[in-house]
């Protein structure tokens, strides 16, 4: 038994870097831009899908670096052409957008590549266990918890010690005397939501070869990254890195005594959170309400 | 009677004239009658969304739990209590709008993103529940084996279930009910302080309104009306399943109401209207209808925020 | 009969504007008797063309349209020609399907309802079509009730039962691999229904269940539920999720390694969900309803594998495909031997009715049953290939063909009390 918690806590954790990579791409749009991004999971199926589409040319290495950066330039654009004009107005306004969004990403990508789901092969060197004790411990998923991990340093590097970085930081917690002190808030913001897309696309490509590509595989994990920041911490990245790990390991152990409730227990969780600590577990008060 | 009093008037008659003469006009534009019901059952649950979000300026994402509970608790209600349709409409309202209150008071401290978030955690739990709780809901396979019985008046009886057009006028009354009963909500001193909350809640605050219990009440009222819609929908279809607690409903209730135009009353319906019809239309003549309803949603948020009303509105104003 | 003009101002994509054409003068002309003899017959198929289940939903559409240009080829159905009015019934709340079903019926007129593949969209859209007596034909939802306590006198199947699929690879998985079975069941009506048919087969049998893990539908990282099937070593690990889920449930089987060190088997496979799957994660015991590479000499087979590859770009054929197929033809035989399209003789005629060879496109007779208005189809067992034998489009070697009334269970077994009507 305890060897089964333990694998299942270290099963949650691999799960749960997937789960935060997510969560912060799209906490970053949130915090800085006031946007509730439903589109983030069809973000993640285009980095998906264009991986694949690049695959035949590039490799599958090539495909995952070149393709989060396409990924975040289509998201670059699409800021710049209509979410920008929502800013200021209500959230209201830019979920419906990215809601709207989200329906013409799975419709297009449905159209361009078919309904049927789509094999992805991972380069052989990734595909071994890591000992057959801990099978579950595969290299692909290694990978990903490595990129995952070198990825969110990278960011974490970027928003502390670069100037950009520590724009972002300070556009967060007060915007306006950001743009009085002379920032070009408008380029930040597009800059801020394009880094947020590129982690979606990232989430995209290592979720592909995973589990294969599928148009509506961004609906799945929407949900778990919006918990992962309210549990998290509402405008605290540090708090959605540990938020998502914290419900891929809840999800994992509850797996072992109330299978069926593995999914349902991270709602639960969410819903204690904000009854009990309403800002999160490292969150600041009001940030969003 | 004021140009203005009489201009409103005229309005609401044209208003209340096509709807009742809907199942005749429809066909002529290849409608019929079942979509016109769900068209006003939709419409229902598009404005009960509108008294909190249009009226009290607070955002649900997750009112399809009240909607599907309501409509749960009709099936049930019709299914293994009575066969009377009255009763599970009664039924269904009670019971979406008690979870409705209690969930309530937990709700009404926080707003703007967290009350939606947390909106939308309640609808999911419902949904799992539904889905899991197999031996009562039938699980993924839906509630079924319930049908909308005949209304028994003693000395005749209408018989809603093969007849279209009876049900259709039944739904209709009950529509006309439930918005008489919100319109006087809104249009009460009640309804005013609503909308004071609305466009600025410090000032009301400092004004001594208890923003809280208001927000509350306005919440419950919303419930309510939303379970009613949903007990509708389950005598609509004989049949309910756990997609209608999904957040993915409540989303498309928020659209209508958006599209409609939030800030009027008649708004959220004529959302619903254009929403349903453009959705039946599209989705017979293309596979794609998910990119054009997608295209006409940012299309809306981006120049029309005011929705189609709100745009009418400026015109005549203009 | 009443006739909508003005009903149509744009195309639908399955229109016959001859119809439209024809039906416009019938109603001018006086000769009303003759000229009604000349309307098309209406199909209504009600089926998701977009969210989850888009795939395998246009893939009973693709069959039943093939078989309509088929029918329409010769005489179409005693003389009349047919007309396929398609509906997207979506993958989202059963509202939406009853809805298309209402107006297909209503509004549209349709003689023949064709849906779905979604168990739950299937018996509400069932609700309607028995309450307005036009005949149904279920392709590809799986639930036993259809079929079984919810049985109707205008409604049939085709696809094969939750319970059926349980009998199928019960018996070989015993015999050949052992008696200690471990289980991935989806947690919904469906896996818990089938998996009481395993359970009880194995029970019959002699063997034991050394576990039973619940996954919760749309599960995509299954590392928990595999570690605890590891640790209970059982012979054989039986996977009954279906769709994406168990896409990625093989996947992680065959990254973990554990079809190495245990047998991996299933119930029911779909060809839709092999393509999804990279080639190391095709593993396993299965059984597909039915499948397309056969022994040579199959009647119809030929052309009807050279008909779909046409119209999907090259693609072999699916059972999906064959469902939509099957469901047409039916429809057509059950009406030329009724020599009527009057719903309850139709039905009557259904009842009992075998399928021809060029239709059946497989060995054992199959029919639908008069009792409870299942079609008997066979099994097709079998494995999965990971390298392939060969030929690169074949992904899976038939070992076996099993008639589907061997492994059905009785009429009464399934708790249908058909009552025809009178």
């Amino acid at each position: 038994m305890l060897e089964l918690i333990f694998f299942n806590v270290t099963n949650g954790l691999i799960v749960g870097a997937f789960y935060a990579l997510m969560a912060i791409g799209l906490s970053l749009i949130l915090n800085l831009s006031g946007v509730i991004n439903f589109a983030h999971g069809g973000f993640l199926v285009i980095g998906g899908y264009l991986a694949y589409a690049l695959t035949p040319y590039l490799g599958f290495w090539g495909a995952l670096l070149v393709s989060p950066f396409l990924t975040a330039l289509i998201g670059f654009v699409i800021e710049r052409l209509l979410i920008r004009r929502l800013y200021g107005r209500d959230p209201l306004y830019s979920l419906l957008l990215t809601f709207g969004l989200a329906f013409i990403i799975e419709d297009g990508t449905r159209q361009i590549w078919g309904a049927n789901g789509l094999p992805v092969s991972v380069p052989e060197t990734l595909m071994t266990s890591l000992s057959s004790k801990f099978f579950f411990i595969t290299g692909y998923r290694m990978f990903m918890v490595a990129t995952v991990a070198v990825v969110v340093g990278l960011l974490f590097v970027l928003l502390r010690y670069t100037r950009i970085g520590i724009r972002i930081r300070a556009g967060t917690l007060d915007l306006e005397t950001v743009a009085a002190l002379g920032v070009n808030v408008r380029a930040l913001r597009s800059l801020n939501f394009a880094v947020g897309i590129f982690l979606a696309g990232l989430a995209g490509v290592l979720a592909g070869g995973q589990l294969g590509l599928e148009p509506t595989m961004g609906d799945n994990l929407l949900m778990p990254s919006f918990i992962a920041i309210i549990v998290g911490g509402v405008g605290s990245l540090t708090g959605t890195l540990i938020g998502g790990l914290l419900i891929g390991v809840a999800s994992g152990l509850t797996a072992v005594f109330f299978p069926s409730a593995s999914e349902a227990v991270i709602y639960v969780l969410m819903a204690v959170v904000l009854l009990i600590r309403p800002r999160g577990l490292l969150g600041e008060e009001g940030m969003l309400t | 009677m004021t140009a203005e009093q009489r201009k409103h008037l005229s309005v609401l008659a044209a208003i209340w004239a096509a709807l009742i003469f809907a199942p005749y006009w429809m066909p002529l534009f290849g409608g019929y009658t079942a979509l016109g019901s769900r068209v006003l059952v939709l419409g229902l649950g598009a404005m009960a969304v509108n008294v909190l979000l249009g009226f009290t300026g607070v955002l649900s994402f997750g009112h399809a739990a009240w909607f599907g509970l309501g409509a749960y608790a009709c099936g049930l209600t019709l299914k293994f209590l009575a066969a009377s349709t009255p009763l599970g409409l009664l039924a269904g309202t009670l019971v979406g709008g008690i979870a409705g209150a209690i969930l309530g008071i937990l709700l009404v401290r926080r707003r703007g993103i967290y009350f939606a978030m947390v909106t939308i955690a309640f609808g999911q739990v419902f949904y799992y529940i539904a889905f899991q709780w197999q031996s009562v809901t039938g699980g993924d396979d839906g509630l079924r084996g319930f049908e909308r019985q005949p209304l028994d008046f003693k000395l005749f009886q209408i018989d809603l279930l093969h007849n279209d057009l009876y049900f259709y006028y039944f739904v209709l009354i009950c529509f006309a009910v439930a918005i008489g009963l919100m319109a006087l909500i809104l249009r009460s001193p009640f309804g005013h302080t609503m909308i004071a909350i609305r466009e600025n809640e410090r000032r009301a605050r400092f004004l001594g309104i208890p923003v809280e219990l208001h927000i509350w009440i306005a919440f419950t009222l919303s419930c309510f009306f939303m379970a009613f819609a949903g007990a509708l929908y389950a005598l609509l279809n004989n049949f309910a399943d756990p997609r209608m607690l999904h957040y993915s409903l409540s989303g498309d209730f928020v659209i209508m109401a958006v599209m409609g135009g939030m800030r009027r009353f008649w708004g959220p319906l004529l959302g619903a209207i254009v929403f349903v019809v453009l959705q039946d239309y599209l989705s017979s003549v293309t596979v794609n209808w998910m990119s054009f309803i997608g295209i006409l949603i940012v299309f809306i948020v981006l120049f029309f925020p005011r929705g189609i009303l709100g745009l009418a509105r400026r015109r005549s104003t203009a | 009969m009443t006739k909508d003009l003005f009903s149509r101002p744009v195309q639908r994509r399955t229109m016959l504007k001859a119809g439209l054409a024809i039906g416009a003068i019938q109603v001018a002309s006086p000769f009303v008797i003759s000229a009604l003899a000349d309307e098309p017959l209406r199909i209504g198929v009600d089926e998701p063309l977009t969210g989850t289940y888009a795939a395998v939903g246009k893939n009973e559409v693709l069959g039943c349209q093939l078989a309509v240009d088929e029918l329409n080829a010769k005489n179409g159905i005693l003389g009349r020609k047919i007309e396929m009015l398609s509906e997207d019934s979506t993958s989202g709340d059963a509202g939406t399907a009853v809805q298309k079903a209402r107006k297909l019926i209503e509004r549209d007129n349709v003689n023949f309802l064709v849906g779905n593949v979604n168990s739950a969209l299937s018996q509400a859209m069932a609700q309607v079509s028995n309450e307005k007596g036009i005949l149904h034909v279920v392709p590809g939802g799986h639930t036993d009730p259809i079929t079984g306590t919810d049985c109707k006198w205008n409604v049939f199947r085709v696809c094969n039962t939750t319970r059926m699929e349980a009998n199928a690879v019960s018996d070989l998985l015993f015999k050949t691999y052992g008696k200690r079975w471990h289980f991935i069941t989806p947690d919904y009506a469906f896996g818990h229904t089938l998996f009481q048919g395993c359970e009880a087969d194995l029970k019959k049998l002699g063997g034991t269940v050394t576990g039973n893990e619940l996954t919760p539908l749309g599960t995509t990282d299954f590392s928990a539920y595999l570690i605890k099937a590891r640790t209970a070593n059982p012979d054989v690990l039986v996977v009954l999720v279906q769709g994406n889920d168990m896409v990625n449930c093989l996947k992680q089987i065959s990254q973990f390694g554990i079809d190495k060190q245990i047998h991996v088997a299933g119930t029911q496979q779909e060809l839709e969900s092999v393509e999804a799957m990279p080639p190391e994660a095709r593993v396993g015991v299965w059984m597909f309803e039915w499948y397309w590479k056969q022994a040579a000499g199959t009647p119809g087979l030929d052309q009807f594998i050279a008909e779909v590859r046409k119209r999907t770009g090259g693609k072999v054929p699916t059972a999906r495909n064959w469902f939509g197929y099957v469901t047409v033809h039916s429809y057509a035989l059950a009406c030329e031997k009724a020599k009527t399209i009057d719903a309850k003789k139709v039905a009557a005629a259904l009842g009992d009715m075998e399928l021809p060879p060029e239709i059946k496109l497989q060995p054992n007779k199959v029919y639908f049953r008069a009792g409870d208005h299942q079609l008997m189809l066979s099994a097709f067992i079998g494995e999965l290939l990971n390298q392939g034998d060969g030929d690169p489009e074949n992904l899976f070697k038939v070992n076996s063909i099993v008639a589907g009334d061997s492994i059905a269970p009785s009429v009464e077994e399934t708790g249908c009390k058909m009552q025809m009507p009178a």
